[in-house]
């Protein structure tokens, strides 16, 4: 079988093979190591390629019968999330030459089902924004334009799917950083509900916000991947055991009966006209397979933005306090007194955007601000959880686009952080609210680049989610590239 | 204007490490002594990725003390995230608890019958310990992250404290209270339990507080003691040369007996504190709350009264023994097994204070026995006890093997007195002139003669009898 046509499967059909033995573990990874090596250049998608331990650990799968559904099949993880003895920096000067000693129990979980390591997937620095043009090693660029950002911050890990670098990866969602890039490199990213996955090993942003999320070719693969890492770990407080059924298992239901709301507000101003019909004409498809599609008043929604940007920020600049240069991290080489070690190494570790943020979040939480920003932002969320809650009485699901454009142009957006933070208004009302969120493809926009469609569900209930994406994908005649 | 006319307002905060096996939020063991940087884990050591889980022992030991205090238990009570950078501190921020603590508004009673005083406990609440800067002239600072993490209860005191000897009964009363519940071994020398100080003065009479300073490195109840008088008088020799108190942290030095400025707190820390989102809020139920205040032993003050009524002791003596819950249960079971217990007070509080080593309750109780039968005097007790106290022999056999009895024997102490009294021509001459203490003096000679086992007040009673007939002659 070629690289070509390896690379070109889904996981569901590798792991057909596998099963079948009509394909090795070895050879997949090979196929994939090959096409890294090959075409990675032009995309920039790994920071950190594995091919020696890749290929060890593809041997030693093909020397035991597979476990499951993952065995044997390779994947990249997201540079923020802790690997056992692979280098994992965050995409960031602080930590370029950092080793974790304990791996995330998200990788781990994945390892122990049999997934081979291909790499480190390059993302905006410690997670924060959303083009991928933060990372400190270099941008990544998006497979259906080069010229053009994937997303952020897991643009790495959208972009390797897209551009079939790995048949599945994982990213992490904070304010939108999983579904956007996804949305902006036509692939699927899944955003869980808080809670589902264990946030051990993942290196905090904002650890009431923060998610591991799978991203993958289509909606099986992705509901494939998220049923192996949720769950409860001791080692994370915040995360819950929820009696949901597997995904999987619900996948073929349908939406006949089914009530989605659109939120009103999100398809007026700012949202361009190319998204904006590819989102409506899906609406009209889930009305066409037996669903109700109606709009519904939201306005609150639009105060999640600055809520979200005080919260994130506050929880980040006490979750990077700890890279002071001491323990691990990188240290400044010359330095009078402590004072100096800890402004010279964080000075020169952080880049521009994670320096801004730091800053607001500290300013948030300080003696005579807190009550105006913290404690503000804190009832906004509140707030906007009751709202959710208020429409999905009345409502399945809430669809809305995932980002106001597709992607644009390196360099388009970098000069003012507002525009910027403007792209996630979609996403993170849904993080303020810890819902679960899905983004599929619903079409081309303009030149031809993905537009994305975000699902969002009740807490816990990622079934409905991948019931209706399931539905929408195989009425358009299966994955969407 | 004088020192006379000056008040101290003290407060007091107390930090005990918790005797739970394993850290706050990792499971790392909690043990002192051991090399630097063995008792470590990725959680502890803040590694990026990582996160808290809290141990349910150090809540459920935090709500001992409360109850032990007298504290209302929050039910709902929250851990926070007190943000500042030091070396000692991995994450740069220490997990504490704010405004919803696990314990408040409580109190504790310090002083004697007729003196007592309530000094109140405004909040007891968890957190975890720092690790240790140890300063080397070569290496430069060196970091031990054993202690990170450890568990912490910080019980700070309405400043209700006017004097040193109030503050040190407050300390004593409240080691004794955290020992009975068994959550900490409050060994102020091994730092199990620390001390900081906050004083301020005012004119006696005057409501409103002074600026405080705050004195730290305190090791002992006696520093404690000595640093409040030395800061008493330094702030108010200040006051009356005009000049105004600058809130601050000061050291206190153990040599000169004085407290420096460390740092300056003009500006108080702004340490940003904001419920950890990594961590639930802390919900107990009542049922927990019954379970653990039934698992408190009866507490000190019950059993100092126990103790004197049931054996006649006085306050003074039922207190020390009472202090310690493990030398009041070894009184109790002692105190049981002889018909002499004032003496097993005595030797307890005395001989034995340093501890009772392998030395057996009934054993000690046989000694005891020996003793108040006057079988052997309190000397040979005395020497006895040193040995017993490592060898946990029975007395009663030493006493019969070695030929300790004691001599009663009237004719033989007053051959040995008079042989004595004409030895030493001087005591009698001395007790001619009224000299009372002449007549230990022979007595003296008589127990080295005995090698200690002449009984004492029979030979005095001699002593005192030969005198009186050779003045009488």
């Amino acid at each position: 079988m070629s690289q070509k046509m390896i690379t070109a499967m889904t996981l569901f059909e590798l792991s057909d093979k596998i099963q079948k033995k009509e394909l090795s573990s070895s050879e997949i990874t090979d196929a994939y190591l090959q096409k890294i090596a090959e075409t990675d250049d032009k995309i920039g998608a790994y920071l950190t390629v594995c091919a020696d331990s890749a290929r060890k650990a593809a041997k030693k799968c093909d020397q035991m019968p597979p476990k499951g559904r993952l065995w044997g099949i390779p994947v990249g993880i997201k540079d923020n999330i802790c690997t056992k003895g692979v280098k994992t920096t965050c995409a960031s000067k602080m930590l370029e030459d950092f080793t974790p000693v304990y791996d995330a129990t998200a990788w781990k979980s994945l390892e122990n089902s049999g997934a081979v390591l291909l790499g480190k997937l390059n993302m905006d620095e410690f997670a924060m924004g959303s083009s991928t043009e933060n990372s400190f090693f270099h941008p990544t660029h998006n497979p259906h334009d080069v010229s053009r950002v994937p997303g952020g911050s897991s643009g790495g890990s959208a972009a390797a799917v897209a551009a079939e670098l790995a048949p599945y990866t994982l990213g992490s969602d904070t304010g939108g950083s999983v579904r956007q890039p996804a949305a902006f490199c036509g692939v699927v990213g899944m955003k869980p509900t808080y809670g589902s996955v264990s946030r051990n090993g993942l290196i905090a942003f904002a650890s009431s916000l923060d998610q591991i999320g799978p991203i993958t070719k289509d909606v099986r693969d992705n509901a494939l991947v998220l049923d192996a890492i949720r769950g409860k770990d001791p080692m994370d407080s915040t995360s819950v055991n929820s009696d949901a059924p597997s995904a999987l298992s619900e996948l073929e239901k349908g939406v006949k009966g089914m009530k989605i709301a659109l939120p009103v507000e999100f398809f007026g101003e700012g949202l361009s006209p190319d998204v904006k019909n590819s989102v409506l004409s899906a609406a009209k498809t889930f009305e066409g397979l037996g669903a109700s599609v109606d709009y519904v008043s939201m306005p609150l929604l639009s105060e999640a933005l600055p809520a979200y940007y005080i919260l994130s920020g506050a929880e980040a600049s006490s979750n990077l306090a700890r890279f002071d240069g001491i323990r691990y991290g990188h240290r400044t080489d010359e330095y009078r007194d402590v004072e100096e070690l800890y402004r010279k190494s964080r000075s020169e570790g952080f880049g521009r955007e994670v320096k801004r943020r730091i800053m607001l979040g500290t300013f948030a939480l300080s003696a005579g601000y807190y009550d105006a920003y913290y404690k503000k932002a804190l009832q906004m969320r509140r707030m906007i959880s009751d709202l959710y809650g208020s429409v999905f009485e009345s409502y399945d699901l809430i669809l809305s686009p995932t980002a106001p454009t597709v992607a644009y142009k390196l360099g388009e957006k970098t000069e003012d952080p507002m525009e910027m933070y403007l792209g996630d208004i979609y996403t993170v009302p849904v993080s303020i609210a810890g819902l679960p969120a899905l983004s599929l493809p619903c079409g081309k926009g303009d030149s031809g680049l993905p537009v994305g469609m975000q699902l969002i569900g009740k807490a816990f209930d990622e079934a409905t989610v991948y019931q209706a994406a399931y539905a929408y994908e195989q009425s358009e005649g299966g994955k969407i590239i | 204007m004088s020192v006379k006319d000056f008040e101290m307002v003290i407060g007091l905060e107390v930090h005990c490490e918790l005797s739970t096996k394993t850290k706050i939020f990792c499971s790392c063991p909690t043990s002192y002594g051991a090399p630097p940087n063995t008792q470590i884990c990725p959680v502890c050591m803040g590694m990026p990725g990582t996160l808290p889980v809290l141990n349910r022992k150090v809540v459920e030991y935090a709500i001992k003390a409360g109850l032990a205090t007298n504290c209302t238990i929050n039910r709902h009570s929250v851990q926070d995230r007190k943000n500042y950078f030091y070396p000692d501190l991995p994450k740069a921020y220490q997990i504490s608890q704010y405004d919803l603590p696990l314990c408040e508004h409580g109190w504790l009673e310090i002083g004697d019958e007729g003196t007592k005083k309530r000094i109140g406990i405004t909040r007891i609440h968890i957190e975890e310990d720092a690790g240790k800067l140890i300063h080397d002239e070569k290496l430069g600072t060196l970091i031990d992250c054993n202690r990170c993490g450890v568990p912490l209860i910080e019980i700070v005191s309405e400043p209700d404290i006017r004097s040193a000897s109030e503050a040190v009964g407050y300390l004593k009363k409240l080691r004794s209270l955290i020992l009975y519940t068994g959550v900490s071994d409050c060994k102020m020398n091994e730092g199990s339990m620390r001390c900081d100080v906050n004083l301020s003065v005012r004119k006696v009479g005057e409501c409103e507080l002074g600026t405080r300073t705050e004195i730290k490195n305190l090791n002992s109840f006696s520093s404690v003691e000595r640093a409040i008088e030395s800061e008493f008088l330094r702030q108010v020799e200040e006051i009356e040369a005009g000049g105004r108190i600058v809130q601050e942290t000061r050291r206190f030095d153990q040599e000169s007996g004085k407290t420096s400025s460390m740092r300056s707190k003009e500006n108080a820390d702004d340490y940003r504190y904001f419920p950890d989102p990594d961590l639930l809020p802390i919900l107990t139920s009542e049922e927990k709350l019954k379970e653990l205040s039934e698992s408190i032993p009866t507490m000190p003050d019950v059993r100092r009264m126990q103790v004197m009524e049931d054996y006649q002791l006085s306050a003074y003596d039922a207190e020390l023994i009472t202090a310690d819950p493990d030398r009041t249960d070894y009184f109790a079971k002692t105190a049981k097994l002889t018909r002499y217990p004032k003496t097993a007070a005595n030797l307890l509080i005395g001989e034995l204070s340093e501890g009772v080593g392998r030395l057996s309750e009934a054993h000690f109780a046989g000694l005891c026995d020996l003793l108040g039968d006057g079988v052997i005097g309190s000397a040979t007790a005395k020497k006895l006890i040193r040995e017993l106290t490592e060898t946990d022999a029975d007395p009663a056999l030493l006493v019969e093997q070695r030929g300790l009895r004691q001599i009663t024997d009237r004719r033989l102490l007053t051959e040995l007195a008079q042989k004595a009294v004409s030895e030493n021509p001087k005591a009698l001459q001395d007790f001619a002139k009224g000299k009372s203490a002449a007549v230990m003096s022979i007595v003296g000679k008589v127990m080295s003669a005995t090698g200690g086992r002449a009984d004492p007040t029979l030979t005095n009673t001699i002593v005192s009898e030969i005198f009186r007939q050779e003045l009488g002659k």
